[in-house]
């Protein structure tokens, strides 16, 4: 990477940076979103392999997974998918903005997401806090006597390890946001060439949100 | 996520390259140690990995031999039997993930894939370095775990009893689970590079068999880690909180850990055999001085081990129980994975059939390869049938057929590259005589170690025991035997390689002669591969001319 020279800054338009590698910046760009394709591939295969544990639960104790998944908080999780959904639409929006190279629209859409994001995790801690009491806990802290059937147990096992992993990636997504949005404020350098960064952060966090659309109707509504 | 070299070139084209009259290999380029530690070339990057890559084996080589003195008698030898269990779990565990997985992709794949591609570097050059500092990151936390109290389940972590075992299971796990991470890294990198940086001229049918070969792994990497990554945490949080999800006593299911395993572990198999195949694709057409025979059936016969490899996973599972009717479905499934095989090994002999041959090392190496892909296979395809897999099962047959297909030719296929691409890598040539006596050396002595195991599974003496009757006496010796042969043969190598590093030499831009698109650039490359504009590549690969009606090109 010793081959390039730095031209004289300050101009108006901003400047897409080209690694030294690449052909041209639309292979570059393409290079970008086609690697964040496979990796959100292989995240949804990681969450594959726990939707064959749940449906291989399920159907081994039917009755005991429709008992455990009434006793879920519906309202809960349905506030928590409309907030979810709608933190998708401004990552989008901030993609758009990033296009148009309206950097402080762009702050304030990826903003606007972190404070629904944040929302979500406030309420998924209230579900916690609620199982946490009466002792619905995966694995060997189970505690609870509401329910008596086999099987019971472990779908908060799989409940609990679905939500947690998936809220992982919510925080995860959440810092690559910040990191566009602290981008946009600072450097104001997304255009029309250069929005690539912006659009990945959406991408993940869409899967984020994709993910909680097969997770909430899994464990809350069948 | 946006790639970007650390100096950055403004301007929507890049900035044109700067004319030197010199341009140093990339082993000049930079000599302090923070230019080797931070470098985002890949072909450094490869180097750092054969260095490690080749510690591991030895590591995994110590254990194998300590593993073969135990058993020299029918009792107690050397360890108990606790360090014998922790012995072939470091053993397996090393081999599989530190040596085998990455050995072949990580090393030659790194160092090689931009340079066939006439590309300046891979796609994400700073990802690469990084999927560097994760494999080895897993690799230390794995073996501080196996050195702090070790892990007595086997490589295969087993439920229930990997949740419940006293030794340390969760930070073994958990270096297996973040190597993975590296494995998709790089699986990741080399897809995008093969879509993206391939160099004007070369379309998907001008690319080298070596990079099929690579993209499909890749393909398998990318598609099959993520779920033993997800496994590899349930286990981990199983056996420290009790979650019991794989534990019957808590309703979990052992036989699903096992089906989500093999998920990923058996296509595994194929992320070590494959770039193998690549290896063997570009060394026959070589030395025989021939365009391979069916090009494009073997670059498609990579791709249909890849799909296949994915479906075959049940044929570890025949007698836990599962239904008959699965077993000969998964059965057959295995089976086609031979039918793919057998058009590679038809068309490599396709390939030599009335070629040129130049009796090289890497060449003695791709007849050893034959041998053990096809026998190592067709036992394969004995394994896969249930009726004989129920005898079989879980004795050293077993072990012994996987060693001679992952082992044995994955073995040949990096000693094949790594000789062949020496003199690319490096710049020197090494001792041609020395080079055959060794390969000699190591193909009897992977015979003379696993013929014997084959023998001895068939006269039932099961896999992982510590103690046999005394009548497996004479052939366990013999397999002893066999791998101190096989040790010598290393020795040999490292030492005459060593030597050759130092004192060999130099060799020339292409001393083989051959038509593959990474001898178009110097030996040893300079750091962005090819001096000047980026090169055409008009013709097809590995195009070599009739030998009996026109003359090949002369050394350069």
């Amino acid at each position: 990477m010793q081959s390039s020279s730095h031209a004289a800054g300050g101009a108006a338009v901003p400047v897409p940076r080209l690694a030294g590698h690449f052909a041209s910046l639309e292979v570059q760009n393409h290079a970008a979103r086609l690697g964040m394709w496979l990796f959100l591939a292989t995240e949804i295969l990681l969450f594959a392999g726990l939707f064959i544990c749940y449906g291989v639960y399920r159907f081994l104790f039917p009755e005991a997974w429709a008992a455990a998944s009434r006793s879920l908080d519906l309202t809960l999780g349905t506030i928590n998918t409309v907030v979810l959904i709608t933190s998708s639409l401004t990552a989008a929006l901030a993609v758009h903005y990033a296009k148009e190279g309206k950097n402080k629209m762009v702050a304030v859409q990826i903003a606007l997401t972190l404070v629904m994001a944040v929302g979500f995790l406030v309420i998924k801690y209230f579900e916690y806090h609620h199982k946490f009491e009466i002792g619905t806990l995966p694995g060997r802290f189970y505690s609870y006597e509401g329910i008596q059937l086999p099987g019971v147990p472990l779908y908060f096992t799989v409940y609990f390890c679905a939500t947690a992993l998936h809220g992982i990636h919510v925080v995860i997504g959440m810092i690559v946001l910040a990191f566009s949005m602290v981008r946009a404020l600072k450097k104001a350098d997304f255009g029309p060439n250069n929005y690539t960064m912006v659009e990945l952060g959406s991408m993940y966090w869409h899967l984020v949100d994709l993910v909680w659309i097969f997770l909430f109707p899994m464990l809350y509504l069948v | 996520m946006t790639p970007s070299s650390s100096i950055a070139a403004p301007g929507a084209t890049p900035a044109p390259e700067e004319h030197h009259d010199h341009h140093p290999s990339y082993l000049v380029d930079g000599t302090t140690i923070k230019s080797w530690l931070l470098t985002v070339d890949h072909k450094r990057i490869g180097l750092m990995f054969l260095f490690w890559v080749l510690l591991f084996f030895l590591v995994g080589g110590i254990f194998a031999l300590l593993i073969r003195v135990e058993l020299l008698t029918p009792g107690p030898t050397i360890m108990d039997a606790m360090t014998y269990n922790r012995t072939f779990t470091l053993h397996g565990l090393v081999m599989i993930f530190l040596f085998m997985i990455p050995a072949i992709p990580a090393v030659f794949g790194n160092f090689m894939l931009p340079l066939m591609l006439g590309a300046k570097d891979v796609a994400f050059p700073r990802l690469n370095l990084l999927s560097l500092y994760i494999y080895l990151a897993g690799a230390v936390l794995a073996l501080w775990g196996m050195l702090n109290g070790g892990l007595d389940t086997g490589w295969t972590f087993y439920t229930p009893y990997s949740a419940h075992t006293t030794t340390t299971v969760a930070p073994v796990l958990f270096g297996a689970f973040i190597i993975g991470f590296s494995s998709i890294v790089t699986g990741i990198n080399f897809i995008v590079t093969t879509h993206t940086m391939r160099a004007p001229g070369i379309t998907w049918f001008k690319m080298p068999l070596f990079v099929w070969a690579i993209y499909a792994t890749s393909c398998i990497q990318v598609l099959a880690t993520p779920v033993i990554g997800l496994l590899l945490v349930l286990v981990t949080v199983e056996n420290l909180f009790g979650f019991g999800m794989f534990d019957p006593a808590r309703g979990g299911d052992p036989v699903l850990f096992q089906h989500l395993f093999w998920f990923y572990s058996h296509p595994a198999v194929y992320i070590m055999v494959l770039p193998s195949f690549g290896v063997m694709s570009e060394i026959v057409a070589t030395y025989s001085r021939k365009n391979i025979f069916g090009y494009r059936a073997v670059a498609y016969s990579s791709l249909g081990i890849a799909f296949v490899g994915f479906f075959a996973w049940g044929h570890h599972m025949f007698v836990s129980g599962q239904s008959t009717f699965a077993g000969g479905l998964f059965g057959v499934l295995t089976m086609l994975v031979g039918v793919f095989t057998a058009i590679k090994v038809f068309n490599w002999v396709g390939t030599v059939y009335k070629g040129a041959v130049e009796f090289k090392t890497p060449f003695a190496y791709f007849c050893g390869f034959l041998f053990f892909t096809v026998f190592g296979g067709m036992t394969g395809i004995a394994l896969g049938t249930v009726s004989l897999d129920v005898a079989w099962h879980d004795t050293y047959f077993v072990v012994a057929h996987f060693h001679f297909i992952m082992v044995g030719a994955t073995i040949m296929a990096f000693l094949a590259a790594l000789h062949y691409w020496f003199p690319k890598m490096f710049g020197r040539t090494y001792h041609e005589g020395w080079g055959l006596v060794s390969a000699a050396l190591i193909i009897l002595g992977f015979n003379a170690t696993f013929i014997p195991q084959f023998l001895l599974g068939n006269n039932g003496m099961p896999r992982r025991y510590y103690e046999y009757p005394e009548r497996f006496q004479a052939l366990n010796v013999a397999s002893t035997a066999g791998a101190t042969l096989l040790a010598f043969g290393f020795i040999i190598i490292a030492m005459y390689l060593t030597y050759a590093l130092i004192y060999g030499k130099a060799s020339g831009k292409n001393p083989w002669r051959s038509k593959g698109y990474e001898w178009l650039s110097e030996s040893p490359p300079p750091t962005h591969n090819f001096v000047g504009p980026q090169p055409v590549f008009p013709e097809e690969p590995h195009f070599y001319v009739d030998p009996k009606k026109a003359e090949v090109p002369d050394a350069v």
